[in-house]
């Protein structure tokens, strides 16, 4: 008789949540019914979700559904960087992905070899000329399909304290000979000052710097990819900072910590290679700074040569589970290429648009760099000297092997090629185990 | 006289030893007040600070900002933290709530009702204690995926009913604080399984019901991992999730960190209220419990 009580209640509870799972997913599939690209007349509008971490995505996109009645979109907005990755991955292979994500290029090929982001090539044809081919590449990965829409791009650049600069009679450095020459000069003019610091917690920042030196991380030939993280150009940039923070001119403190801010604020830190969003980060982190900080070329590793890389940046991709895909990719379009997005991208979401007719959309000389009215010039000038690399299918494992080796490495002041080292044997460590096939 | 002054010297070292002995507690607990209470005290100055002076002035100073950063609070994507806080009283109200009948009607079995299979059941719920919550996230978000209940109020609600160490608390008070003979006597004068358990466990139980709802309330209402990877739509996100969107805004945009801050200590007031009103319960548990 118990029993047979705690039976029926068991049921009860089952089937209120059976009851619950049912509408709600009834709900969904109603809507995935009316799914049918949004051609006019069809029954009811589609619904687009889309997870997207930048500021202020929904006005930009209150624009659009007020003019696509058919196609609604709906933000959510996530928590940016690795995490949103691991996120959308798990909810792919779960089997309820949003429509449209956010993806970092560098997290784009995890959600291709996941089978997770829908290849567009069909839909894009009409696009490719919109952005410059080094972009373009990073969503075809250097192969045949596309698998998402370039949103933003970070190529970089060395911030710099210009009025301490001049308090300390330095010139703008123009190779990085010269910046490690200047970073002596400041220890010895201020022993509390330092040019730089170098950061083991970014391994955007440096995989950027590696890109300037002319580095190959990955690489496809035919069915196997080549890791090549150690390369000349990267050990070069490795042992030269590793060197600077062993003669102790440089700080080894990472990017974005209270310290870190602290140190912008109060004068004690005087240069930042980073990239095009910079100025976001410095007027807010670092609000004393104002009408202090300009920009300049990235030093060069020769004098005479004119590169930079990419920090950052990321596109637009389609789940490969969405039942809208050619709404979706309509979608995406009109947000990375119509001017009117692209402006809206550019004053709400403070983002460097990665289309090329986005650098004319650029404007008015961020407030933070009062004092450089050419600031947008000079950063489309530098923009289009900077070159990106193939990124490989576990940049999330590259990244995290990184920071730990690095972090020791900075700890135990000891030799940045081997930390080098030992982030690419994790790498390939890791995609022999995932089953890639490695060319020799 | 020797006697005397023997004894003299002991009664009044006696008094001194203890008065030794009384304050090395004291001064331990007082050094774990300090280790708890500054980090929250440096939350509430930190509220005070503007954008600019959060990362110049000294850490205790307090700061100019707080109406400004409670506005911006307020106004940030339109009010999205109210939500976010109404959401947390959702999944923390309505999940203690229900993990404490759940508990307590389980306890209550346990404890006073000879079944078989009742150390089995127990014993495997004692099992559940060790299993950390972080570890079942992951699968559960994967079976509520299954059955369509992913990126629901529900997805949050139900992993969180079931509490292990809940139900152990409940058999244990009910074990200690309801007596057989009053049940017994009860049954004696016809009363059915559930008026027993309605007029005579569940008034005496109390305190140990509300020690369970605090310990839920509190669990759920700092909980992070499981609403992260359950919820996509972030109309739906507790305060825990939502503060982290400001943290992690992506690689190129800067944190908000005034706004995590303020929004940090706002999100801590209604704990603090809770605790304030339910102590004299708390109160009584204890003392209820050191007397058995």
């Amino acid at each position: 008789m118990r029993m047979s009580r705690l039976a029926v209640a068991t049921t009860a509870v089952l089937a209120a949540a059976l009851a619950a799972g049912c509408s709600s997913g009834g709900g969904s599939t109603g809507t995935a019914s009316s799914a049918e690209p949004a051609a006019p007349g069809s029954a009811g509008p589609v619904n687009l979700t889309y997870w997207t971490w930048a500021p202020n995505m929904d006005k930009v996109v209150a624009v659009w559904n007020a003019k696509n009645p058919d196609i609604q979109v709906t933000i959510s907005k996530q928590a940016g960087g690795d995490d949103a990755a691991a996120k959308f991955l798990t909810a792919a292979k779960a089997g309820n992905p949003p429509d449209l994500v956010q993806a970092e290029y560098q997290m784009l090929p995890s959600f291709v070899a996941a089978d997770a982001v829908a290849d567009i090539k069909a839909e894009t044809a009409a696009i490719k000329g919109e952005f410059s081919p080094g972009i373009w590449g990073l969503v075809t990965l250097g192969t045949e399909g596309v698998y998402a829409v370039p949103q933003d791009s970070g190529p970089m650049m060395l911030y710099y304290r210009q009025d301490l600069f001049d308090k300390y009679g330095i010139e703008v450095p123009k190779t990085w000979d010269e910046y490690a020459e200047a970073a002596r000069t400041v220890r010895e003019k201020d022993p509390k000052v330092f040019l730089g610091t170098f950061s083991s917690k970014d391994p955007g920042s440096f995989a950027g710097l590696a890109q300037q030196a002319g580095a190959q991380w990955w690489s496809i030939s035919g069915q196997s990819w080549k890791v090549a993280i150690n390369d000349p150009a990267t050990v070069k940039v490795a042992d030269y900072w590793g060197n600077l923070v062993k003669e102790g001119v440089i700080d080894d403190q990472p990017y974005f910590t209270p310290e870190w801010n602290k140190a912008l604020n109060d004068g004690t830190l005087l240069t930042w290679p980073s990239a095009v969003w910079g100025p976001g980060v410095l007027s807010s982190n670092a609000p004393k700074g104002k009408g202090k900080w300009a920009i300049a070329p990235l030093p060069q590793w020769s004098a005479g040569e004119n590169h930079s890389g990419f920090w950052g940046g990321s596109s637009t991709a389609v789940s490969e589970k969405s039942p809208h895909r050619a709404a979706a990719v309509k979608f995406a379009t009109w947000l990375n290429t119509d001017p009117e997005a692209l402006g809206l991208l550019v004053r709400e979401a403070a983002i460097y648009p990665a289309a090329t007719k986005g650098g004319t959309l650029l404007g008015d000389t961020p407030e933070y760099f009062e004092n450089q009215p050419d600031f947008w010039e000079q950063a489309t000038r530098i923009a289009a000297t900077a070159r990106g690399f193939t990124f490989g299918p576990n940049v999330n494992v590259a990244y995290s092997a990184f920071k730990d080796a690095f972090d020791k490495a900075v700890q135990d002041k000891s030799s940045f090629s081997a930390a080098l080292a030992a982030m690419q044997e994790a790498t390939v460590a890791d995609m022999r185990k995932a089953g890639f096939q490695l060319a020799r | 006289m020797a006697t005397t002054a023997v004894r003299t010297a002991a009664h009044r070292a006696a008094p001194r030893g203890r008065r030794a002995y009384g304050i090395a507690p004291t001064a331990i607990l007082l050094l774990g007040a300090v280790y708890c209470l500054l980090p929250v005290s440096w939350v509430l100055v930190a509220a005070t600070k503007s954008k600019a002076e959060l990362f110049s002035t000294t850490a205790f100073a307090p700061g100019t900002g707080l109406l400004s950063n409670l506005a911006d609070l307020a106004a940030y994507r339109d009010g999205v933290f109210w939500l976010w806080l109404g959401n947390t009283f959702l999944y923390a109200g309505g999940g203690a709530l229900l993990s404490t009948a759940v508990s307590t009607i389980s306890g209550y079995a346990l404890a006073k009702y000879d079944f078989r299979g009742r150390n089995l059941v127990f014993n495997m719920l004692i099992g559940g204690i060790l299993v950390p919550a972080v570890v079942l996230a992951v699968p559960q978000y994967l079976l509520m995926s299954a059955v369509g209940l992913a990126d629901t109020y529900w997805s949050v609600l139900l992993p969180q009913i079931l509490h292990p160490y809940g139900i152990y608390l409940a058999r244990i008070y009910a074990t200690a604080a309801v007596p057989d003979a009053l049940l017994e006597a009860g049954r004696i004068d016809g009363a059915g399984h559930w008026l027993l358990l309605r007029r005579v466990a569940l008034p005496l139980m109390l305190p140990g019901m509300v020690t369970i709802f605090l310990f839920q309330f509190v669990a759920i209402w700092n909980n992070f991992l499981l609403p992260f990877i359950m919820l996509g739509d972030d109309q739906k996100f507790p305060l825990t999730v939502g503060l982290y969107t400001l943290l992690a805004a992506g690689a190129n945009q800067p944190s908000l960190y005034n706004l995590i801050i303020t929004g940090a200590l706002v999100s801590i007031v209604p704990l603090v209220a809770l605790f304030l009103t339910m102590q004299r319960y708390w109160r009584t548990d204890l003392a209820g419990g050191a007397l058995k």
